[in-house]
């Protein structure tokens, strides 16, 4: 059994589709350990997998895929980590899941998170939080934490999340997995239970980075029911790159070097981030700094935009049509107020006041307004910079994972978490998190980012880096 | 700097209940943070459009075809209080 938990997804996928493994065998194997979960990272594990096998030409070939709590599963609770939304059954299923279950990929279960995606710690999560499987004195980090430590503890062959600000990347950096946010658009968002409209995209979290390209392969493409989802241009092929010739990476002063507001980089991130640039050139890339003038107000405008879109995708809680309600025999206005304050959660309401603060009449264009001025200097200096170099690159966390309730105390501290992570969303542009090596025994992950719709040579870049680094995480999944 | 008049009011809009330990404590934490994000506010902007959406899109309509949707009881299903084939609410009350 223990050699079925060491293979890749991809790996895995290939011995089925050969008849090598029996894809029920695999399925109960991770079931096993999945219900037998001691991190917290699942909210709902299947009891078993579905009565019709998959097909041996199927791309994913019954391997099975833990799911994050928000995407909507018929018939399955999808909570989005919140008490409001506790048993919630959907009447229907997100398409990226429908696509990777049609892809042959079995749900194995729904795995925990910040409250509707709204945290770096996974500490958020109405159902408690998930435990670091590195040291479980500490977090996983968040919001997709339940995916990633499921991943990185071998309780899930592969998992999705969604990303807003960093909430796949980070969490993959703090577990010492692989973890992609795709271009805005390359994944439908229809049946993601919303957070931040412009911002959320679904992506891959897994072992390696054939897996990350193998999963989101079949994640991509238009979906008649989000308008904002696009035709992805390009076959998406499994990497294969062996070295970084002719490859330019940036190293933007701003997120690296710019030590301010206590979002100085830790040394032992610094000295890995700096390892895996020698690496890179190594492998025959170029590396000079770059600029991305705009990047250290990305966290404000990250702030302002995010918890605007949530307060308005959030007033669909309101007691009436799904989920938690309070008061029923009270009039209408208290029955909605009384119902959002017992079911949400501090995060919560947090960002629904400061989101609303930031709409309201008087407040609006000096802060929202602004927020998206800034919004399109971001995206201009990404373009300025891609003019030069192939990707950016950055530590993607500047901390590795921190101790449980290290800083629940300072909202403020606490978004410092994404300073690296938020620019790219905010331009739209794909980015992705792998394993650059450990820090006093805890993973630390190595960023890059490239233009709108650069998934596959951004996939290419990581295999080659990802090869050279021989990151081994396997010791946490014993 | 948020007092509690403010915060009070902004929990209206929002329809979020607080008590008095959250309004302190709101106001306090949403005035850190305001205090941080408000330096975008330094910034010359003046000549800069709005991002409206981050990809090039444009033409996004499709034709309006009436196509199959969910049968209402199955969407009545996760209302906390069906009444006659709809969502039963509380009265909003005598008018003001």
């Amino acid at each position: 059994m223990s050699e079925l938990i060491e293979l890749s997804a991809a790996e895995a996928a290939a011995k089925v589709r050969a008849r090598e493994i029996d894809p029920a065998e695999l399925f109960d194997a991770y079931r096993d350990r999945a219900a037998a979960d001691r991190l917290n990272a699942f909210t709902w594990v299947a009891d078993s997998a579905p009565d019709s096998e998959p097909s041996a030409e199927a791309p994913l070939a019954g391997v099975p895929l833990a799911v994050k709590d928000l995407f909507c599963t018929e018939g399955v609770p999808s909570q989005a980590g919140s008490r409001i939304l506790e048993g919630y059954l959907p009447p229907y299923t997100a398409t990226v899941v429908s696509k990777l279950l049609s892809a042959g990929a079995p749900l194995l279960g729904k795995t925990n998170q910040d409250e509707f995606a709204m945290g770096s710690s996974n500490e958020n999560s109405a159902f408690g939080p998930v435990l670091n499987p590195w040291d479980r004195g500490r977090v996983p980090g968040g919001s997709s934490g339940g995916s990633a430590a499921a991943v990185a503890a071998g309780l899930a062959p592969w998992a999705i999340g969604t990303d807003t600000g960093g909430s796949i990347r980070q969490p993959a950096a703090l577990c010492g997995i692989v973890g992609l946010k795709p271009t805005y658009g390359a994944c439908s968002r229809y049946g993601m239970i919303a957070f931040a409209s412009s911002l959320d995209q679904a992506g891959p979290l897994t072992r390696d980075v054939t897996d990350a390209a193998l999963l989101f392969s079949q994640m991509v493409g238009r979906d008649h029911r989000d308008s904002t989802s696009l035709a992805f241009p390009g076959p998406t092929e499994l990497p294969r790159a062996e070295d970084l010739r002719g490859i330019s990476l940036g190293v933007p002063e701003e997120l690296v070097t710019g030590a301010q507001d206590g979002t100085g980089i830790e040394p032992g991130v610094r000295e890995s981030f700096e390892a895996t640039l020698r690496i890179a050139e190594g492998l025959g890339a170029s590396v000079h700094p770059c600029r991305l003038p705009h990047a250290p107000h990305a966290l404000s405008a990250y702030y302002l935009i995010a918890p605007a879109e949530a307060s308005a995708n959030l007033a669909r809680f309101d007691g009436v049509r799904y989920g938690l309600r309070i008061d029923g025999d009270a009039d209408l206005e208290t029955m909605y107020s009384h119902t959002r304050a017992a079911g949400f959660g501090p995060e919560v309401k947090r960002r629904i006041m400061l989101g609303t603060y930031a709409l309201s009449s008087g407040y609006y264009d000096a802060y929202y307004g602004t927020a998206l001025k800034v919004r399109t200097k971001i995206s201009e200096d990404f373009r300025t910079a891609f003019a030069d170099f192939d990707f950016v690159v950055t530590p993607t966390s500047p901390w590795t994972a921190f101790e449980l309730g290290a800083k629940t105390d300072d909202p403020l501290a606490m978004y410092l978490n994404d300073f690296c992570t938020v620019p790219m969303p905010l331009a739209g542009i794909p980015a992705i998190s792998i394993p650059s090596g450990l820090s006093d025994g805890l993973p630390v992950g190595f960023q890059l980012a490239g233009p709108a719709f650069s998934e596959g040579k951004l996939l290419d870049a990581a295999y080659a880096l990802e090869r050279a680094i021989g990151f081994d995480g396997s010791e946490v999944r014993r | 700097m948020l007092d509690r008049a403010q915060v009070l009011h902004v929990a209206r809009l929002a329809r979020l209940h607080l008590d008095d330990a959250e309004v302190e404590r709101m106001a306090d934490e949403l005035s850190k943070v305001l205090d941080h994000v408000e330096r975008i506010g330094e910034l010359e902007l003046s000549d800069v459009p709005p991002t409206s959406h981050v990809v090039d899109i444009a033409g996004v309509m499709r034709p309006d075809e009436p196509v199959e949707c969910l049968p209402r009881e199955v969407i009545l299903a996760a209302a906390p209080e069906p009444v006659d084939g709809g969502f039963g609410v509380p009265s909003p009350g005598p008018a003001e």
